[in-house]
């Protein structure tokens, strides 16, 4: 009966093979470290943000007038609403912690190489997306470092010659920042780049079952059905969906299905994350000021500015590359090409070997220089933009691009290791 | 269904007339979305110039009219007020005006479009108070200068073309908002109609 049904609605909607082939068939590579725990965990918190999102408009109001009060309401009177917000502000910072790491993961082992470019430009869509689905969120509560931080990034397109005044003008929908530049970014924020973002997450992982997981080793556990590489018995015993055969034209070393294997694993990741995550929304839900500023605990005043504006952490690198070029545009120029400089990572990089195992030491020189470059902007740029951080922060935006520059040129010859053939 | 060989001039052209027109339709239909972004009639109205009569304003006098939201100051400065402007620079922060915040028809010496009319945002570049006008008692502040002002919140000065002296905290001078004379006794507030 139950099976007649399954095959009734597998006759019409493919669902079983769908789970196959992206679930229970998919060959991932049997090497994966922890470092392979934050897809799955930004997925995670992407879910986390959506629920308790949804849950949070039940009570938030957006107007000028009412927005502060009403989440004061939910974090006083709303059964539960301090525990839904300090979800939703905490998971915030979460994403893009996990996200962050999710991208060094991907610089790391090269995951951005041909074949991967587009998953990585998918990825960056995501970053993107997220950046400004940040942004908006924040003005929602209506405090002064809301109100303040939107008024400085939005004063960043002001920036832009001959059209930047009318461009801010359009993007506020008033001559300051109002009740109409609140509702609009609430839209925004709850419901045009959530699905955005939905739709950039599926087709980022549609990317990625397409070309296939790389893994610690940067090796293709797909190899060309012409005898050069045998299969195992070990690489046997598992079933993979025939797709990824290419009909015999392809075998599959050195994979497990990603269900149960990495399902399992991932869990474990989950547990993890999940600990650090309460632990944060129960003891610290604040961040020290990071995740929630203090000037946020007091009503927007357009006539009061705030001593010192800082963004909140996950934007600070960008703005301190921003703040580090005296030019107020070349300044914002200069922000927007450290993004695109990151997109561009699978043309820059001219190497062939991905993983930094198996890369020169200069390489991997070069990697903890954009590390730390990226650290200490982030640093810089809680800080105010005076004296000596000006002049460090211009020191790191100049490390920063130096990493892209400098893998430019040496990834053309560089003096790698010999690969292994299969995954070790 | 006729036999007749495919006519591939033919079908490129209805293939590109046709994606023409769903193009324009296309640009149509994004008119209304991306025009509802800006400001409103209500907004536009409450961000409207305002208008203001000097007729009666009377030497050293300061009268304060509302645009946007902020106080916005109108004084008639004296020939000794005027006179003093010079002998402040060497203590001010910015005494050419070189920071933005003034229209470029007001980055001049009294930043202003006449000399004896000032026109400024009564506003504090470091967090925001309204100064106080000290028509005849600034010099307890800046010795020797008569007029300025002061800011009561944190000690910020500003001579009486607004621009911010040395060693308080505001960090800029004083912002003056885009203005124009319609005639000798009316200034608009909010609008310069592109004067240079």
């Amino acid at each position: 009966m139950f099976k007649n049904l399954m095959s009734w609605i597998e006759y019409r909607l493919p669902f079983m093979d769908k789970m196959n082939l992206h679930v229970m068939q998919y060959p991932a590579p049997k090497n994966f470290n922890f470092w392979y725990f934050f897809g799955s965990l930004a997925m995670l918190v992407l879910v986390n943000q959506i629920v308790t999102g949804i849950w949070l408009t039940m009570n938030y109001e957006p107007s000028a007038e009412g927005a502060f009060a009403s989440v004061e309401y939910i974090m006083r009177d709303v059964d539960y609403g301090w525990l839904l917000r300090y979800m939703h502000s905490t998971g915030a910072s979460a994403f893009f912690v996990v996200v962050y790491l999710h991208m060094l993961r991907g610089m790391m082992y090269g995951s951005y190489q041909k074949p991967r470019e587009l998953l990585w430009i998918f990825g960056m869509l995501i970053f993107l997306v997220l950046m400004a689905e940040a942004f908006m969120g924040y003005l929602l509560p209506w405090g002064q470092m809301s109100f303040w931080g939107a008024q400085v990034i939005i004063g960043i397109f002001g920036t832009i010659p001959f059209v930047g005044e009318d461009l801010t003008l359009w993007i506020r929908g008033d001559y300051v920042i109002s009740g109409a530049t609140l509702n609009r970014f609430f839209a925004l924020h709850v419901i045009a780049l959530p699905l955005v973002l939905v739709i950039l997450v599926f087709l980022h992982i549609m990317a990625l079952h397409e070309v296939g997981s790389n893994n610690p080793d940067g090796i293709d556990i797909k190899k060309d059905n012409d005898g050069s590489v045998e299969q195992t018995e070990a690489d046997k015993k598992f079933t993979f969906h025939q797709y990824f055969t290419r009909g015999g034209k392809k075998i599959i070393v050195d994979a497990i299905p990603f269900h149960p294997y990495y399902t399992v694993k991932d869990l474990v990741g989950v547990a993890g994350f999940l600990l650090i995550f309460a632990w944060v929304i129960f003891f610290l839900p604040e961040g020290g000021g990071y995740f929630l500023e203090p000037p946020n605990f007091e009503p927007a005043n357009p006539l009061k500015t705030p001593a010192h504006i800082a963004p909140v952490w996950y934007f600070t690198p960008f703005y301190a590359i921003l703040r580090a070029i005296p030019h107020p545009f070349m300044g914002a120029v200069a922000m927007f090409a450290a993004i695109v400089a990151l997109a561009l990572l699978p043309w820059l990089d001219r190497g062939k070997v991905r993983s930094v195992r198996y890369r020169s030491g200069l390489h991997k020189v070069n990697l903890i220089n954009f590390c730390i470059s990226f650290v200490a902007l982030g640093v810089l740029g809680v800080l105010p933009a005076e004296g000596v951080y000006t002049l460090l922060a211009q020191i790191f935006s100049f490390t920063y691009f130096g990493f892209f520059v400098l893998l430019f040129f040496y990834s053309k010859n560089e003096n790698t290791k010999p690969l292994p053939v299969r995954v070790t | 269904m006729s036999n007749a060989p495919v006519d591939h001039g033919r079908r490129r052209f209805l293939t590109i007339a046709t994606s023409v027109v769903g193009g324009v339709g296309a640009i149509g239909v994004a008119v209304p979305f991306i025009a509802s972004w800006n400001p409103s009639e209500r907004a536009k109205q409450a961000g409207a110039a305002v208008t203001a009569d000097i007729s009666k304003l009377e030497p050293g006098q300061l009268i304060r009219v509302e645009w946007r939201g902020k106080p916005v100051w109108i004084v008639k400065r004296t020939e000794e007020t005027l006179a003093e402007l010079e002998k402040t620079e060497n203590k001010l922060r910015d005494p050419s005006s070189d920071v933005a915040q003034q229209p470029a028809y007001a980055q001049n010496r009294h930043r202003s479009i006449r000399p004896e009319i000032f026109i400024a945002v009564g506003i504090c570049t470091h967090l925001g108070c309204s100064p106080s006008y000290l028509p005849n008692d600034f010099s307890a502040q800046v010795e020797g200068i008569r007029a300025g002002f002061f800011c009561p919140c944190h000690g910020s000065k500003f001579d009486m073309a607004g621009r911010v002296f040395q060693g308080v905290p505001a960090p800029t001078n004083l912002v003056v908002p885009p203005h124009m004379f319609i005639d000798d006794n009316t200034i608009v507030v909010g609008e310069d109609a592109g004067v240079v």
